[in-house]
């Protein structure tokens, strides 16, 4: 411990992934106080971000389970496809077979085990390209959604529309509207679980054996299999818990929106990689934090919200935003990234 | 290191990241915020009072749509006192579902709902509900018990749409002395289930079951021109006495009008000397004006999609705490290139017919008859 130390900019005594980690943070707060004082009025009352959680819950789930895959070297894109899937199942099964909300949980999980194991097998066992073999997951999990029912419809299950109703209110956070009625702020049972499953995760990679696994095998496989780590099981593990995730997240899809559809979920799977990525993880492996993920989902939905509160009214400015969005992170991250490396030399 | 060292060291880094990152937010927050029309939006609502609209369109997978978004947003500009906020809601009602939540956060005084499907809208409608703010649905309708969850609809009869170009084709014929055995009518239909082609089919059958005219066949043409040309020349081969078709929309019959061209017949209102008579719907493709000026199609029964003025009508009715209709059908014009018939009387109310005129080249007057 020096006085120069503490004087001097000491960027490159933090590791890479708290160094992406606090860049996201910093990002995400800028941009919600930018928002509050430039828009105002809906960015002000505490419910609009919780109705961004609320409608992003299943997308936070996914996006973790995403991250861990892709801090372990690889890639899952049919996390969306399996989202659709179980959503699909569910409604069929409550409201066509009469079924309930614990069954249909089980459902899920039982829809997500089973694209983990086989995707998990034959990555880490067969060795082939994890893009290769979810994107095979991606076309099944998709098809097999029209085979089950083809056209969309609404569950009218009471038990299901019970839970789905379900508030969670949120005290002290409450706004007074324009008929002088407070209305208290909430979050749908999803949030729950996509927070409880954010904290699980994080615990898992921050102070277990297998999470600094997975740093391992995704930073150098060679010198993880030296270490005496099991690489092959941590791929696998990997792939089964991010198709769990998926799994999870689709239900809880399913929960907020409350209809199955062929067309559900599209294009999650990609919004999962972009969140990962805004997130500071990277897809070359090794490198990610959870709660980036999660501050990731969130920057890429109050991006939506900014551009569409701001009366920019066609669908494409939210693409074209984002697009530029992944842009800078990706430069300020190479940036931060290779004064680090030269300040290290 | 101490934990000490290393939070204040967090806390540089972290300051020197907020130096690097500002330019580059600034970047993206320049888009959204300094953007000069934005500002000045803001500045205006916040000085004269605004009336503050958010309408979730269902998406923009047609003309028809499309022209329905360019009314609104033609309508409810600053200059008439409106302020719009439009979300494309790309076929998905969670995107409905949030975008209606954003409105209720933001506090727009009016939501605008194109609603995709009509169920599931119980809960976010009764959300606007508790908040105040009334919710007017256009075009399509919503399934809820509770009809107090919106304030009004809006949107087209379709039906009726089919029974003003059957009743045209009925006066005409009678006036032209063409007794209705000698009518000999094949029916194009649009897109097998949507509520445009079962309200103009009924209409259609109605029509043939009144007055006996001869329905020969009902095929759909998918409201596109391709499809309408093949069907329209299987027809012609199939019946040579055809004389009237029908077609669900203008696209059909620019593709029937193609296909009785190719045949070597001609359209037109002359049946008794073996033209073929078109009778059309919608009124939005200015190719099909023209053949309507021409005479090529007889009759146009117009679809509006101009929905915004009807909108903007009623939200200033509201603001000045009037009563609405709970469902009101937008007006709808009837367009013919003949002045034999002026008038239609339906249900005790009477639509006039509106004369294309065709005397400038390349330019379609509107003539409304009285």
């Amino acid at each position: 411990m020096t006085e120069k130390k503490k004087a001097g900019f000491r960027i490159q005594d933090m590791t890479d992934t708290n160094l992406l980690l606090a860049i996201t943070i910093i990002v995400f707060f800028l941009m919600y106080i930018g928002a509050m004082v430039f828009q105002g009025k809906g960015f002000l009352k505490a419910q609009t971000f919780f109705n961004i959680l609320n409608a992003n819950a299943s997308l936070i789930i996914t996006a973790c389970g995403m991250s861990l895959v892709m801090i372990t070297g690889g890639i899952d894109i049919s996390v969306g496809g399996v989202a659709a899937l179980v959503s699909m199942c569910c409604a069929v099964y409550l409201d066509f077979k009469g079924g309930n909300v614990f069954g249909a949980v089980l459902i899920s999980l039982g829809i997500g085990l089973a694209f983990g194991i086989v995707q998990g097998l034959l990555v880490a066992y067969l060795d082939i390209q994890p893009f290769i073999v979810s994107l095979a997951g991606m076309f099944f999990a998709r098809g097999m959604t029209t085979i089950v029912n083809t056209a969309p419809f609404n569950v009218a299950n009471e038990e299901f529309i019970a839970v789905k109703e379900t508030r969670i209110t949120v005290p002290g956070f409450g706004t007074v509207n324009k008929l002088g009625k407070y209305v208290p702020a909430y979050v749908e049972i999803g949030v729950i679980v996509a927070l409880l499953v954010v904290i699980i995760l994080f615990c898992l990679l921050r102070w277990s054996r297998l999470g600094r696994g997975f740093y391992a095998v995704g930073g150098n496989s060679q010198s993880a299999l030296m270490l005496g780590i099991n690489v092959r099981r941590t791929r696998f593990l990997s792939h089964l818990i991010c198709s769990l995730l998926a799994g999870i997240g689709g239900f809880v899809y399913f929960l907020h929106v409350g209809s199955g559809s062929a067309s559900h979920a599209m294009g999650m799977e990609m919004n999962a990689i972009a969140s990962s990525i805004i997130g500071g993880t990277m897809l070359t492996g090794g490198v990610g934090n959870i709660i980036g993920t999660f501050f990731g989902v969130l920057s890429l939905s109050t991006i939506q919200n900014i551009v569409s509160s701001a009366g920019l009214d066609q669908a494409w400015w939210t693409g074209i935003t984002i697009a530029a969005m992944l842009c800078i992170f990706l430069i300020v991250q190479s940036v931060v990234m290779a004064r680090k490396k030269k300040a290290l030399k | 290191m101490t934990v000490k060292t290393r939070v204040s060291q967090l806390i540089a880094a972290v300051s020197m990241l907020m130096l690097l990152t500002a330019c580059a937010v600034s970047g993206t927050e320049g888009q959204v915020s300094s953007d000069p029309a934005t500002e000045t939006e803001e500045a205006v609502a916040s000085d004269d009072k605004l009336i503050e609209v958010g309408f979730s369109q269902l998406g923009a997978e047609s003309d028809w749509r499309s022209a329905h978004t360019e009314s609104m947003k033609s309508q409810l500009t600053e200059d008439k006192g409106f302020r719009l906020l439009f979300e494309d809601a790309q076929q998905k009602q969670a995107n409905q579902i949030m975008a209606i939540r954003t409105f209720i956060q933001q506090e727009v005084d009016y939501i605008v709902l194109a609603p995709v499907t009509e169920t599931g809208w119980e809960t976010v409608l009764s959300e606007a509900k508790e908040a105040g703010i009334p919710v007017i649905l256009v075009d399509r309708m919503v399934d809820v018990e509770d009809d107090s969850l919106f304030t009004c609809w809006v949107g087209s009869d379709f039906k009726m749409e089919g029974m003003k170009a059957t009743e045209w084709l009925y006066q005409y014929t009678r006036s032209a002395g063409i007794a209705p055995e000698e009518l000999h009518i094949v029916n194009i239909q649009g897109t097998i289930g949507s509520s445009a082609q079962i309200g103009r089919s009924q209409g259609l059958r109605e029509a043939c079951e009144n007055k006996g005219w001869d329905l020969m066949q009902e095929i759909s043409g998918e409201f596109t021109q391709t499809r309408g040309r093949e069907v329209m020349s299987s027809m012609l081969k199939l019946y040579s006495n055809l004389n009237v078709v029908y077609c669900e929309n203008d696209n059909e019959a620019l593709g029937a009008i193609e296909a009785i061209e190719a045949a070597g017949k001609k359209p037109g209102m002359d049946i008794r000397n073996g033209e073929i008579m078109v009778l059309s719907f919608d009124g939005m493709n200015p190719e099909a004006l023209q053949y309507c000026a021409e005479g090529k199609i007889a009759c146009i029964a117009e679809c509006n999609p101009d929905h915004g003025k009807r909108i903007a009508t009623l939200i200033h009715s509201l603001e000045n705490g009037e009563q609405v209709e709970k469902y009101s059908y937008i007006s709808e014009e009837i367009y013919s290139g003949s002045r034999d018939v002026t008038q239609l009387v339906l249900k005790g109310r009477s639509y006039p017919v509106t004369f294309l005129d065709s005397s400038e080249e390349g330019k379609v007057d509107f003539v409304t008859g009285d």
